[in-house]
């Protein structure tokens, strides 16, 4: 099953291609397609998990060129790793998960076939990213991520809000892809290869200068940054918010944006090679971290308080690897357990987050907002969405033993030895779990706050609840397989081949736990019992309320300082285009013509003025002689006889002809005057008649 | 010889004369024969002082009353059409001809 | 070789044009299908010779199909001598491919039908003898060839301001013209014997040549071929002529004729004046660097769409000019070649679609537009699709050719290269911005279905015509080895060339 892994992204892309090209018209048809594509692809993906469990963490590779070049050789091909199989199965697994869900949320909407087509499309691209062997196939798949995310939030794009959100997903991303490209031709540089294997051989052999590391680190970690929407490219996740509920549970919560994370976790190499980019990354994780836990605090909206504790957990796993990567730098037999527990909370974030996002679907399909303000008491109308929603709510909080209990330990864990990071990872522990219970006691329990809507409500479909329980199931249970007693579990299982296990460390559980509690104690105060009215709370810290509810302005910032500049920018590049490059070639052009005007001008009246002259010259003197020809036989006899005299009068005296001359011309102009004077006497021009 | 040739320049003078001054297009012809004949009168006196033994000057004079005759033929026509087309034969009228 | 392909090529549209100079006027499908006709053959020549080729001589950097050197002036040593390698054949396929496709793109002019179908073959003639002339006077002849057909049918069936566009296009390309005519009669009387063998010159000149010399040739051929592909600052005639053409016109402009500039400096002063090239290879990179940020922030604030079209273009060609710097990398190169290609399918298709908007709407304005989407989904599709091929998405052509260029740039080892393309790669994102927007502020969004609501699908004739530039930017995207091997034993040679 292991050599035909690359099926496994294929069978979503077949189903993709079939629903575009064949199936569109019929629905039903396309959304079993798309469905019975991703089943086979969890079948195949548990049979690929358990050939690599049987492999003790060998990996497996196999490749096909792409193009060979002397400079670089891209080639395409799979890399299957423990890692790789987990992700195979959680991103299978949830997206099969939400394809079902799909049949129930999206139903009777009129772009249906082209939904499950886009979502079979996100599912090749998810899987072709987990599966690739190389940073050039994986880059390929970021990108084709980023494209079906764009469709997918503007799915409704007759919203312009979703077409807003699908553009700014889409760019931010990739301002980030921008420093991932840049990474990548480092490594293509320093290393000659994209291979993971072979740059991770290079890396760790030191064929790659520090300096040049920390800038690779730093370049690939950017790509992170904007897939896995972390400080300062946050921004995009909760806008992206406008798309269908499903896809934000399968993109925007599960799968997609843990791509960052899971870079990351597979360039760890980089990372362990320089400390300067593992201490960024695990900084930026943090304050993304508690940036984005501090604003889920107020936020009223459902799904952006769970987008907002999406980025805040994704923070969570991205400090946890950099605190590995920097322990390990500083000190190779380090035992940091940030590797493991960012991995680990990846995979049981994914299930309860995709949970979480599904019961808020549920929600606002039954109550038709998102507004948690005008929820409340849904609980007693959708048994099951609630009680899966709660159990995602203690997964998340971190409550024994369900399974975000053992990651979230993990994480805490692995910042031992770094008080600061600990004491703000059990901040926004304690912060997670307050605001997870806010959004479920406001959602759930309590008075119903908008009558009509509650009359409305209603339990969603099985196709709708199913998944729910099945992910709820695997809230539960996913994080047993990462129990610190293990010592097969999953924190020996994703360090290919080399045994790093950790006993428990019950004081950090105990700890964690306690704040975890507390945090859901204080929202049960204030929400549940409302000893603490939240008002109270809200008028008393009102500028830090403001600050939060605006997201510490971030937008508003970028729109000053980055968008509007830039496209003024834009505008005056036009201007200037418009004007001064082009008003130079015009000018040219004008200067060109106004030259040839002048010298048009020395054309007219000096060139062709001598040429005209002349033929002024001719035209006066035949003035004048025109009268010579007057038509007049007996004239023209005249004057052949006065010229035969002339001539036999120069040939005998030459002298006297001057006389003779003198004379003719004298009676000629007289003779002429004479005519002038009377000028139409005699003439007859009218036409013969008759 | 000299008597003849006085003759001749006369008569050439005449029809000048007449060709100058007569406004009759038949009348300017018939100065022309003048002309004509001042000139064979010419020939006849050359050919008989110069060179008597061949007959050039003759055969000359022969061939100008030949020419003579058909031009007179031609100009007769030409102001036969002259009067149909301008009811009139006045030369000084018959300047179409002019720039 | 029996079979004289390459003159097939050239004069087959030539042969057509003077056929259609005997049919009726007024019979226009008559006069439709004849070019057709005629612009199918070459086509699928074109298609054949890129085959043959492929399979039996891409292994190596030698020309085929030589034709010549058959004494044409012998007085000036000019000669009819033709030949393809690696770099012409896949102009010629894609000159082929794009010909075709225009002439069926323009069935709808009804005006002066005959002399816009006249005009378009001899413009066939004119493309393809500029990728197979091996002889300096035949490339020349060409190339001017090439002009007087842009100019009318620019300036006959073109937009409002049609007759400015094509004065403009056509003194700017003239004004560059005279500069390589400089350059060629410089390298011809240098030479001893004088010679005006393209291919005997690339191995003689840079003997011959001082250093001095060398960098005024340059320069002077540089200038010619920067107004043709256009490097910044010489771009300006290009938004003016694009947009005053007509579609298909537009889709030749961008499709070929840009390639001509980076086909020439491939083909004649790179190899052929080594020396220059290394000395003026960062102020090309600075230029090609210009060129993608430039174009890509004037395209952001245009307001026509095929204005933003065009104005990517200044964009996109600027990679090619980024690759060239970075002479020294056969990655870089190929990435050019690949650029070139991609860039013709995709701003191609691009025009191909503006245009059908245009006919149905009659109006660019992409403010008049918003929400196309829900009424025309299968325009919308291959909007989407162009767009993000223009912008780079992995799986289309774009995407192979800028991370070829990028990579070959980034490693050619050339001192401030690895700077200058990281500058560069921020063309990526600016592509993304100014694609995106155009694609939501026209495709997405609220539909306004009192003005648009008479719009219809595009039909099938247009789809017909533009899918088969959508495959092969998706094939070229999948499966670019057989490209690059096509190319490869070619540009490796060049690249030696250049090392001189």
């Amino acid at each position: 099953m292991l050599e035909n892994a690359y099926l496994i992204p294929i069978y979503p892309l077949l189903a993709f291609v079939i629903i575009i090209f064949a199936t569109r018209w019929k629905e039903k048809l396309s959304s079993a397609i798309s469905i019975a594509a991703i089943l086979v692809a969890v079948i195949h993906s548990i049979f690929v998990m358990i050939a690599v469990i049987g492999r003790h963490g060998v990996p497996f590779e196999l490749s096909v060129p792409f193009i060979e070049h002397p400079l670089i050789s891209l080639e395409t091909g799979i890399f299957i790793d423990p890692l790789t199989a987990v992700m195979l199965l959680v991103v299978t697994i949830v997206s099969g998960c939400v394809q079902i869900y799909s049949l129930g949320y999206m139903h009777g909407d009129p772009r249906w076939s082209r939904y499950f087509s886009y979502l079979s499309l996100f599912t090749f691209s998810m899987l072709g990213l987990v599966v690739a062997n190389n940073f050039f196939m994986i880059f390929i798949f970021w990108e084709l991520v980023g494209l079906t995310s764009y469709l997918l939030i503007g799915f409704w794009f007759e919203k312009d809000s979703a077409s807003d959100a699908g553009k700014k997903a889409f760019i931010t991303t990739r301002i980030g892809d921008l420093g991932f490209i840049i990474g990548i031709l480092l490594l293509a540089t320093y290393a000659g290869t994209l291979n993971y294997q072979e740059v991770f051989t290079k890396v760790a052999d030191g064929a790659v200068p520090v300096g040049v590391l920390t800038m690779i680190g730093i370049f690939i970690f950017c790509g992170a940054v904007g897939k896995s929407a972390q400080f300062p490219l946050h921004v995009w996740l909760p806008d992206a918010m406008e798309g269908p509920t499903p896809v934000s549970a399968l993109i925007h919560a599960a799968t997609m944006v843990a791509a960052g994370v899971y870079l990351v976790a597979r360039s760890m190499t980089l990372f362990v090679g320089s400390a300067e980019a593992a201490m960024t990354v695990a900084v930026i994780g943090l304050i993304t971290s508690f940036m984005a836990a501090s604003i889920a605090l107020v936020q009223n909206d459902i799904k952006r308080v769970l987008a907002y504790s999406t980025v805040s957990q994704l923070g969570y796993m991205i400090m946890a690897l950099g605190l590995y990567g920097f322990d390990v730098a500083k000190d190779p037999h380090s035992h940091s357990v940030g590797y493991f527990a960012g991995t680990f909370h990846l995979m049981t974030h994914a299930f309860f987050k995709a949970l979480l996002f599904l019961g808020a679907g549920s929600v606002i399909h039954a109550v038709h907002t998102n507004d948690i303000q005008e929820m409340g008491g849904l609980s007693k109308k959708m048994k099951i969405t609630s009680l899966t929603f709660f159990i995602a709510s203690l997964s998340i909080a971190g409550i024994f033993p369900l399974s975000g209990f053992w990651s979230k330990d993990e994480i805490v864990a692995a910042t031992l030895g770094h008080p600061v990071f600990m004491f703000f990872t059990l901040l926004i522990a304690f912060i997670t779990a307050f605001y997870m219970f806010r959004l479920c006691f406001l959602t759930f329990t309590g008075k119903p706050r908008n009558q009509e809507r509650f009359d409305h409500a209603h339990e969603s479909p099985k196709t709708m609840t199913m998944p729910l329980m099945f992910l709820a199931f695997l809230s539960v249970f996913a994080g047993w397989v990462g129990m610190p007693w293990l010592s097969h579990g999953f924190s020996s299982f994703v360090y290919t081949g080399e045994l790093q296990h950790h006993g428990p460390n019950y004081i950090v559980m105990l700890v964690s736990t306690i704040v975890a509690v507390s945090g859901i104690g204080l929202a049960y105060t204030v929400y549940f019992k409302k000893k603490i009215s939240a008002d109270v709370l809200m008028e008393k810290f009102k500028p830090l309320y403001t600050l939060l509810l605006n997201k510490y302005y971030f937008d508003e910032i970028y729109d000053k300082v980055i968008i509007k500049p830039l496209l003024a920018f834009t505008r005056m590049m036009w201007w200037s285009d418009a004007n001064i490059i082009d008003g130079l070639v015009n000018f040219v052009g004008w200067f060109t013509i106004k030259w040839a005007d002048a010298k048009m001008l020395f054309d007219k009246y000096i060139i062709d003025g001598a040429v005209n002259g002349a033929g002024t010259v001719c035209m006066a003197a035949s003035w004048l002689f025109k009268y010579v020809q007057n038509g007049s036989v007996q004239f023209y006899t005249l004057v052949v006889i006065t010229s035969a005299v002339g001539v036999i009068i120069y040939k005998v005296t030459p002298e006297g002809f001057v006389y003779y001359f003198i004379g003719v011309v004298v009676v000629a102009l007289a003779r002429f005057l004479m005519k002038m004077n009377r000028p139409e006497e005699g003439n007859v021009e009218t036409e013969p008649e008759g | 010889m000299l008597q003849y040739l006085a003759l001749a320049a006369i008569l050439f003078a005449i029809g000048i004369f007449g060709v100058l001054t007569r406004r009759n297009a038949i009348g300017i012809l018939m100065s022309l024969e003048l002309m004509f004949n001042a000139v064979n009168i010419n020939l006849v006196t050359f050919n008989k002082f110069i060179g008597p033994d061949n007959l050039v000057g003759q055969i000359f004079a022969i061939f100008v009353i030949v020419i003579a005759a058909a031009e007179a033929v031609v100009g007769l026509a030409i102001v036969l059409l002259l009067y149909r087309n301008w009811q009139g034969i006045d030369i000084g009228n018959i300047n179409i001809m002019k720039w | 070789m029996d079979f004289p392909v390459l003159s097939y090529l050239i004069f087959i549209p030539l042969i057509g044009a003077v056929f259609l100079l005997f049919l009726p006027k007024d019979k226009f499908g008559l006069i439709r299908w004849t070019s057709a006709f005629f612009s199918f053959v070459p086509m699928v020549l074109s298609f054949w010779l890129t085959y043959d080729y492929f399979f039996n001589f891409s292994q190596t950097a030698d020309f085929y199909y030589m034709e010549g050197p058959l004494s044409w002036i012998s007085l000036l040593n000019a000669n009819y001598f033709l030949g393809v390698d690696g770099i012409s054949v896949p102009m010629l396929f894609l000159t082929g491919l794009l010909s075709f496709i225009s002439i069926v793109a323009s069935f709808n002019i009804a005006v002066r039908v005959k002399e816009y179908f006249i005009f378009f073959l001899l413009l066939e003639t004119g493309m393809m003898g500029v990728f197979c002339a091996l002889d300096f006077f035949l490339f020349y002849v060409f190339w001017e060839v090439m002009l007087v057909p842009m100019y009318f049918l620019i300036g006959i069936w073109g937009g409002p301001r049609k007759e400015y566009a094509a004065i403009k296009f056509f003194l700017y390309t003239l004004f560059g013209s005279i500069f390589m005519l400089v350059a060629i009669l410089v390298l011809y009387f240098s030479s001893d014997p004088h010679t005006l063998n393209i291919l005997e010159l690339i191995q003689t000149a840079p003997g011959f040549l001082t250093h001095g010399l060398q960098l005024f040739c340059f320069v002077f051929f540089f200038i010619a071929f920067a107004i043709k592909v256009p490097v910044w600052p010489f771009h300006t005639w290009l938004p003016d002529a694009h947009v005053q053409a007509p579609t298909a016109v537009s889709v030749i402009l961008a499709g070929v004729l840009l390639k001509m500039g980076t086909y020439g400096m491939l083909r004649i002063s790179w190899p052929m004046l080594p020396e220059a090239t290394r000395y003026f290879a960062i102020p090309i990179a600075i230029l090609g660097l210009i060129g993608i940020i430039y174009g890509a922030l004037v395209s952001m604030a245009q307001t026509d769409l095929k204005k933003l079209v065009a104005y990517s273009s200044v964009s996109h060609m600027g990679y090619c000019m980024l690759s060239l710097g970075a002479f020294s990398s056969v990655t870089a190169i190929t990435g050019c070649m690949f650029q070139m290609v991609s860039h013709g399918l995709i701003t191609g298709a691009l025009f191909l679609l503006v245009g059908v908007l245009y006919d149905r709407a009659h109006t660019r304005e992409i403010a008049a537009f918003g929400g196309l989407g829900a009424k025309l989904p299968i325009y919308t599709g291959l909007m989407v699709l162009f767009s993000m091929a223009s912008l780079g998405l992995p799986g289309m052509s774009g995407f192979v050719s800028e991370f070829m260029v990028f990579i070959g740039a980034f490693g050619s080892g050339i001192p401030h290269f690895q700077l200058i393309t990281a500058l560069a790669v921020l063309g990526v994102v600016l592509t993304a911005g100014y694609m995106l927007r155009m694609v939501q502020r026209m495709l997405l969004g609220e539909f306004n279905k009192e003005k648009w609501g008479g719009l219809t699908e595009i039909n099938t004739r247009e789809l017909i015509i533009v899918s088969p530039l959508a495959l092969l930017t998706i094939a070229i995207g999948f499966f670019p080895a057989p490209l690059s091997d096509l190319m490869e034993a070619t540009i490796t040679n060049l690249v030696q060339l250049m090392a001189r």
